[in-house]
């Protein structure tokens, strides 16, 4: 993991002392709502409908033990006894008081850890791949070059005050886990002509009330004009993006209006003026934020070992686990673990003080004091010793973290909604609840296999219902809660946005609108076909006509 | 009161700031006098100008580029940005441009929306004049410049940004 020096410390220790006095003048009235609403923005801090929400950044998802534990103490001392991880790997605390935020940001700060830039018109934190440096089909360890763009992003003097919010991600992976491609950036390492690895750069993607897929503005530049090419694109964006309308102001947009080919052209010519001054990478910088994030000290290991095969033939419950929640390691007797935090009946995302303090004794005990949080909202542990993995599952399971459905049905992406979120028009966690009660037969998910549903609350799709192979959108219609649903979304490396099937239901109808959903897609697949990929074959009239058919 | 800090400290504004676009009379009206001319009044009244004994700078709204101001860019002694809200970010990167692209060496003055929280930003962007918005403490406001004391980026004063220092 990125370790600070005495500069990165020497800047958080600076901007707490500086948001304790924006707070301090705020609560004297030297300050008003609006000249105070963009600091604490840029602060991570939120006054929501039931009180005040901290979103506290979690770089490119990396956690260590230590910052868990913190991250525990936090939620209990400042919260209810609960964190929420959030869908660009951050995660939030719902109840602070507004008077304990400087001081919590000083806890905070003692771990290396801040809320700056998680929300507000600015660059927020840089997501990547959540099995980066294990995964066997990487290309390259993204981590270090997230770590590149945090340093560049964070409190960078000329887009502090950027059009619109501005999000970037970064993939080294053969297949795409970070949803690089509905991205305001999305940044992909790819081999060069000469087969050395550089960058694919693509801008304008992005959810929310327009969905859009990027388009490429450099499609392949070598690795010391990282941070040159993102200059170029944000001031050119800083520069044009629409200011006269929030819901317009998205680089997306931008794009579009200007056109592609217009805006790579301007982005070029800002590029050709700065490419080869001093913020040019150098070598020594790249080799430098790469070297914290060298592989452990990995054990020489055999796969499937003899203290995992004899469990997988004895415990059905452990084998579920493991076939839905253990992925391939790149060293052999090594794997990846996946806790997913979607218990029915518990909010996707929420997280215990005492779970928090759980996994930090697991990943001290079985994964080399890491974890990482995934833009799904579940937990990773990187680095598991496969003749640890059952040990590890029997306390998972002691904790009510073993649960098995990492990947299926109930593994749902879910906003926080109208439960938390002032903005949304809709509940969204009781709609998964009811989701994960109708689908509650493993063997049955089993059976349907790989599909996301993913459920906003509102059109700002945090929920990233857009690319959802179900998506489910919360819309107000004259002051009653409904919910549209669309089919077909992906954000895979083949990604795109879901199609609505039609005109919107009410809570109490949902799962029965998914039951009629998957009991088309059981009818139609073909051999073990994905979700997915039988609606791309078979397209939305089959679906449609199920789910509007009058009763007899 | 004062509510002018340049280079880091208080002091008298001798500028006006004509706000809106009006006709060359108003040069004529008040002789040896120092002015800063909106962009429009700039290109129609080069003459004028040239005429003129005072003292005359240019201000740019968040709108308008430094490349508008034309060859005469790097004769002027000032250029104002205008804020016309501080949200409005577009001025930062007039700053740099002046500052980088054109390596102005005038002074850059911020006007309109200039509030204590973002002068530190101001000031690594390029800009070393601070016209103050009536309801701010000038004395409250010079502390802003050490909010921080380093800083990844590059900046004026800085050309390298922390990665080649550390």
């Amino acid at each position: 993991m990125y370790k600070y020096d005495g500069y990165d410390h020497q800047m958080l220790a600076d901007r707490v002392v500086q948001f304790q006095d924006q707070t301090e003048r705020f609560i004297a009235g030297k300050l008003s709502d609006a000249e105070f609403l963009p600091l604490r923005l840029q602060n991570g801090l939120y006054i929501q409908r039931l009180a005040p929400m901290l979103r506290v950044a979690v770089p490119y998802g990396m956690l260590s033990s230590v910052q868990l534990r913190k991250l525990a103490f936090i939620a209990n001392h400042y919260d209810k006894g609960y964190a929420h991880f959030t869908t660009r790997q951050n995660i939030q605390f719902n109840w602070p008081n507004l008077e304990e935020v400087p001081e919590l940001l000083g806890h905070l700060a003692e771990v290396e850890m801040h809320a700056i830039q998680t929300s507000g018109n600015c660059i927020r934190n840089t997501t990547t791949d959540q099995f980066a440096g294990v995964a066997v089909d990487e290309l390259e360890d993204s981590r270090g070059y997230c770590e590149i763009i945090r340093q560049w992003s964070t409190f960078h003097p000329e887009f502090a005050f950027l059009p619109r919010k501005f999000k970037i991600a970064v993939c080294g992976t053969a297949v795409d886990q970070a949803a690089t491609q509905v991205h305001d950036i999305g940044i992909y390492l790819v081999p060069g002509p000469e087969g050395e690895v550089g960058f694919r750069i693509l801008a304008g993607g992005g959810l929310g009330r327009t969905p859009v897929i990027g388009q490429e503005i450099f499609e392949y530049i070598e690795k010391q004009h990282l941070l040159t090419a993102l200059d170029a694109i944000l001031r050119v964006y800083n520069r044009e993006g629409r200011r006269d309308n929030k819901y317009k102001a998205r680089i997306k947009i931008l794009v579009r209006e200007t056109g592609v080919e217009e805006f790579r052209n301007k982005v070029l010519k800002e590029w050709n003026l700065i490419k080869d001054s001093s913020l040019m990478l150098t070598e020594d910088e790249i080799q430098r934020c790469k070297s914290f994030f060298t592989d452990p000290a990995y054990r020489e290991l055999e796969n499937n070992p003899p203290q995992l095969t004899k469990y997988l033939d004895q415990d059905l419950l452990f084998t579920n686990w493991h076939q839905q929640n253990v992925h391939p390691h790149k060293i052999k007797g090594y794997a990846i673990v996946t806790v997913c935090f979607k218990e029915t009946g518990v909010a996707p995302g929420d997280v215990t003080d005492i779970q928090l303090q759980q996994l930090a004794e697991l990943a001290d005990e079985h994964s080399f004091g890491e974890i990482r949080v995934s833009h799904k909202q579940n937990i990773v542990l990187a680095d598991v010793p496969q003749d640890e993995l059952y040990t590890l599952w029997k306390k998972l399971k002691s904790g009510a973290m073993a649960t098995h459905n990492l990947g299926l049905l109930t593994d749902m992406i879910c906003c926080p909604g109208g439960d938390f979120c002032a903005l949304a028009n809709a509940k969204s966690i009781p709609i998964a609840e009811s989701i994960q009660r109708t689908f509650s037969d493993h063997e049955e998910l089993k059976n349907i296999g790989e599909v996301n549903i993913n459920i906003s609350g509102c059109m700002n799709a945090c929920g990233h219902h857009h690319v959802g192979n179900i998506g489910i959108l919360g819309v107000d219609k004259k002051g009653e809660e409904f919910y549209q649903v669309s089919l077909g979304g992906s954000s895979k490396n083949s990604a795109s946005l879901g199609k609505i099937i039609g005109p919107s239901f009410s809570q109490q109808q949902i799962p029965e609108v998914i039951e009629k959903i998957i009991a088309v897609y059981k009818t139609n697949r073909e051999a073990d076909e994905k979700f997915i990929d039988t609606y791309k074959r078979i397209g939305m009239d089959p679906f449609k006509e199920i789910v509007y058919a009058k009763a007899d | 009161m004062q509510k002018l800090i340049k280079n880091g400290s208080l002091t008298d504004n001798h500028w006006t700031i004509l706000k809106v676009a009006s006709g060359p009379e108003v040069l004529q009206a008040a002789p040896g006098k120092s002015f800063i001319v909106p962009l429009q009044f700039w290109k129609k009244y080069q003459d004028e100008i040239q005429d003129y004994n005072g003292n005359i700078a240019v201000w740019l709204d968040s709108d308008e580029r430094p490349e508008q101001i034309g060859e005469r860019l790097q004769k002027l002694q000032l250029i104002a940005l205008n804020f016309p809200l501080f949200t409005d970010g577009r001025s930062y990167s007039n700053a740099r441009e002046l500052r980088q692209r054109f390596e102005f060496k005038g002074e850059i003055r911020a006007i309109g929306d200039v509030l204590r929280d973002q002068l530190y930003f101001m000031s690594r962007c390029g800009f070393d004049a601070f016209d103050l918005r009536q309801d701010q403490d000038p004395q409250l406001c010079l502390q802003a410049f050490s909010d921080f004391k380093t800083a990844y980026q590059s900046s004026i004063a800085e050309p390298d940004p922390l990665f080649r220092r550390r």
